[in-house]
């Protein structure tokens, strides 16, 4: 094995780490819920890589980027936009959803980036969002795209604000509203947060998906339906910016 | 009373003031203090710098014993300042004394005693830090003279009225209105004889608070020192378009408190005259105001004051600075339009036609404008969260700047004033996300 980079995406939910080759093509992965000791974890997921993929520079993203070892650190949406340049190389539009991030990116033709917008000092329309308030409903991940697909029709959630919708669901189970119908109106009001930050997106440009939701099928579904375009989820969605940083740190040119 | 107020006016102004700038420069020299003290990724410091200093020092000195010995007016920053001070009123910017509280960090505690008062912490971060430094007596500057009138042109925001309305309750003194209509292109005819009649009403008001007359020939006077000073800063600003910059546009957000708290007086156009030569020289002997200039950039939006300085050292350290700047651009416009051949008309005109009281599309053209004559590379729109009428419709400028001039274009959101409305890691994520991005 002969890694050419090592990337580690330190994200506020999970912590992830990528090797690769000097073409780019993934030698090795690491995924783990995110630790508060940052430098540890970061330290001990690189160190396991080179013990499989061998020796290689490090690049680090990611809210906790700054705390890792690394030769470089670079932001989440540079990485994020490599990440899914390298899997689908064109122009186009890139939405990160992360616990705490939610991004829309463009990219040009030689996957640069255009532009780009953020949820600000806001949790609406990011992971965070949803963790709250499923925890609240006692609905898991897995469980989410079932019980959103069982149900007849959404329940109206008109708070976009993760605390105000929290107080919102929990009279809606007071007034026992079904619960299938409540996670369905959840993910409407999630969709119609993210399509508000990405505003009017260019004509024709190819969305992609990457982040943790993207596992989210239903959520998926949502997004498509209120930006009115397919999206396509980037393959292991939660490693893109991972993988990016670890192209960045190979030196590999975009 | 009066006459030993006036005295101590007087000596704080001539005497003790001056004497205290000496011995302060005295002492500075003594510590090894040179002016080159900045180091980091910026140039070597500006000379003018400690004028400045001493300059704002004096007039907060002299303030401290203004009110008793003359007529006192505070006013808002886009007031028509010429009028008052033709007529010997000391004049208070709340909104540059505001500024000052934010550079020192001092908003959170004297916001929180306007909040407890019942002012919303939504309300501009300007007008808490005013009112908690009015409610608690609290001021890095010792005090500021309590007013004889309160004067407020609606020329920047609607804020202000009401603000001011609060001012005057608390010091039971008149408050005068400046109302500007606001402007879609150019004002009409009705509107600037509407501004040029209330221009001569509130002169007969404030002489009427003085006992004395305006004289029109002091009038004259301080329109032409005003409108010579504007020109001055100005050249000052116009020393940016070099490569590299003699300065960067944050040195300007401190560099204009004279433009615009001592317009019209002989000390400010002084100020400007040695400022301009120095960055003239530094032009000349290829200086700039960080030390690898690799990017231009343009601000838009007051500056975020308590996090100025953390924010220029993250982006000079990768070369990128601020070559210019809506802001202080503003003051280099708006009093080129005052003419002492026709003091109230020309007035009027200036102050309705201030950027923040004209429509998108004409703050688009100063963007475009700007952006073109100082070549930048990008801008930076600060979405402030304490200025809604210079933050409206910024999504629209963004997308034009980069449509017809092709540059790349962040918006920022943060607060001038506040630093509990601002989040720092967001906002070096977005901006090192920008930089990453011109490769």
């Amino acid at each position: 094995m002969s890694a050419a980079g090592i990337g580690v995406d330190a994200g506020s939910t999970t912590c992830k780490a990528v090797a690769v080759d000097r073409r780019g093509e993934v030698l090795a992965r690491r995924l783990e819920p995110a630790s508060p000791r940052i430098d540890e974890q970061a330290a001990r997921l690189v160190a396991s890589l080179r013990d499989e993929a061998g020796e290689a520079p490090v690049a680090a993203t990611g809210y906790g980027r700054k705390r890792v070892r690394a030769d470089r650190t670079l932001t989440e949406i540079t990485c994020h936009s490599r990440g899914a340049y390298h899997l689908r190389p064109r122009p186009g539009v890139l939405l990160d959803v992360g616990g705490q991030d939610t991004k829309v990116i463009r990219l040009g033709p030689a996957g640069e980036v255009l532009d780009f917008s953020m949820n600000d000092k806001c949790a609406a329309g990011t992971g965070r969002f949803l963790e709250v308030i499923l925890g609240r409903l006692h609905v898991g991940f897995e469980d989410v795209r079932e019980l959103a697909a069982r149900a007849d029709r959404p329940v109206a959630v008109s708070s976009t604000c993760t605390v105000f919708a929290e107080s919102e669901v929990i009279s809606l189970v007071a007034q026992g509203a079904p619960l299938e119908g409540i996670v369905r109106g959840l993910h409407a009001a999630f969709a119609s947060r993210v399509a508000a930050l990405a505003g009017a997106l260019p004509e024709g440009a190819p969305v992609a998906m990457s982040g943790g939701v993207a596992l989210n099928e239903a959520m998926v579904a949502a997004l498509s339906a209120a930006l009115g375009r397919p999206i396509e989820v980037l393959p292991d969605p939660q490693l893109v910016g991972a993988l990016g940083a670890a192209l960045a740190a190979a030196g590999a040119v975009i | 009373m009066r006459l030993l107020r006036r005295f101590q006016y007087e000596a704080a102004g001539r005497l003790v003031g001056p004497g205290l700038v000496a011995w302060q420069r005295l002492a500075g020299t003594r510590r090894g203090r040179g002016p080159h003290g900045r180091g980091g990724p910026f140039g070597p410091r500006l000379e003018s710098t400690r004028r400045l200093k001493e300059l704002m020092s004096l007039h907060y000195l002299q303030g401290r014993y203004a009110d008793g010995a003359v007529p006192v007016a505070w006013v808002t920053s886009g007031f028509p300042v010429e009028l008052l001070r033709a007529m010997g009123f000391f004049c208070v910017y709340p909104e540059n004394h505001a500024a000052l509280c934010s550079v020192l960090r001092l908003v959170p505690r004297l916001s929180d005693a306007a909040e407890r008062e019942g002012f919303s912490r939504d309300l501009c971060s300007y007008a808490r830090t005013d009112i908690g430094s009015v409610l608690t007596s609290d001021s890095p500057v010792g005090r500021l003279p309590r007013p004889d009138l309160l004067a407020c042109c609606t020329n920047i925001c609607q804020t202000v009225l009401l603000w001011y309305r609060a001012l005057a309750w608390y010091f039971r003194v008149p408050l005068v209105l400046l109302d500007t209509p606001f402007v879609y292109g150019r004002a009409g005819a009705h509107s600037l004889a509407y501004v040029r009649d209330q221009l001569a009403e509130l002169t007969e008001a404030a002489g009427r608070l003085t006992g004395r007359p305006a004289d029109p020939e002091r009038l004259v006077q301080m329109v032409r020192r005003a409108r010579e000073g504007t020109a001055l800063w100005a050249e000052c600003l116009a020393a940016g378009k070099a490569r590299p910059s003699p300065w960067t546009a944050v040195d300007g957000f401190f560099h204009m408190a004279p433009i615009v708290t001592l317009r019209g007086s002989e000390e400010c156009n002084a100020y400007y005259r040695s400022l301009r030569d120095e960055l003239h020289d530094r032009v000349s002997r290829g200086v700039g105001g960080i030390r690898d200039e690799r990017r231009r950039l343009m601000w838009d939006n007051l500056p975020i004051w308590f996090h100025v300085r953390a924010l220029t050292t993250a982006l000079a350290e990768r070369g990128f600075t601020f070559v210019c700047a809506s802001y202080t651009n503003a003051w280099a416009e708006a009093g080129s339009r005052i003419d002492p051949m026709d003091p109230l008309g020309s007035i009027a005109d200036a102050y309705t036609h201030v950027i923040l009281n004209q429509d998108l599309a004409s703050r688009g053209r100063v963007l475009a404008r700007l952006a073109t004559e100082y070549q930048v590379d990008g801008a930076v729109l600060h979405s402030d969260r304490s200025c809604k009428p210079y933050s409206l419709g910024q999504v629209d400028l963004r997308e034009r700047l980069a449509r017809e001039l092709g540059i790349k274009v962040l918006l920022l959101e943060a607060d001038h004033g506040d630093p509990r409305q601002f989040s720092a890691e967001q906002a070096d994520v977005r901006l090192s996300a920008f930089m990453e991005s011109f490769g």
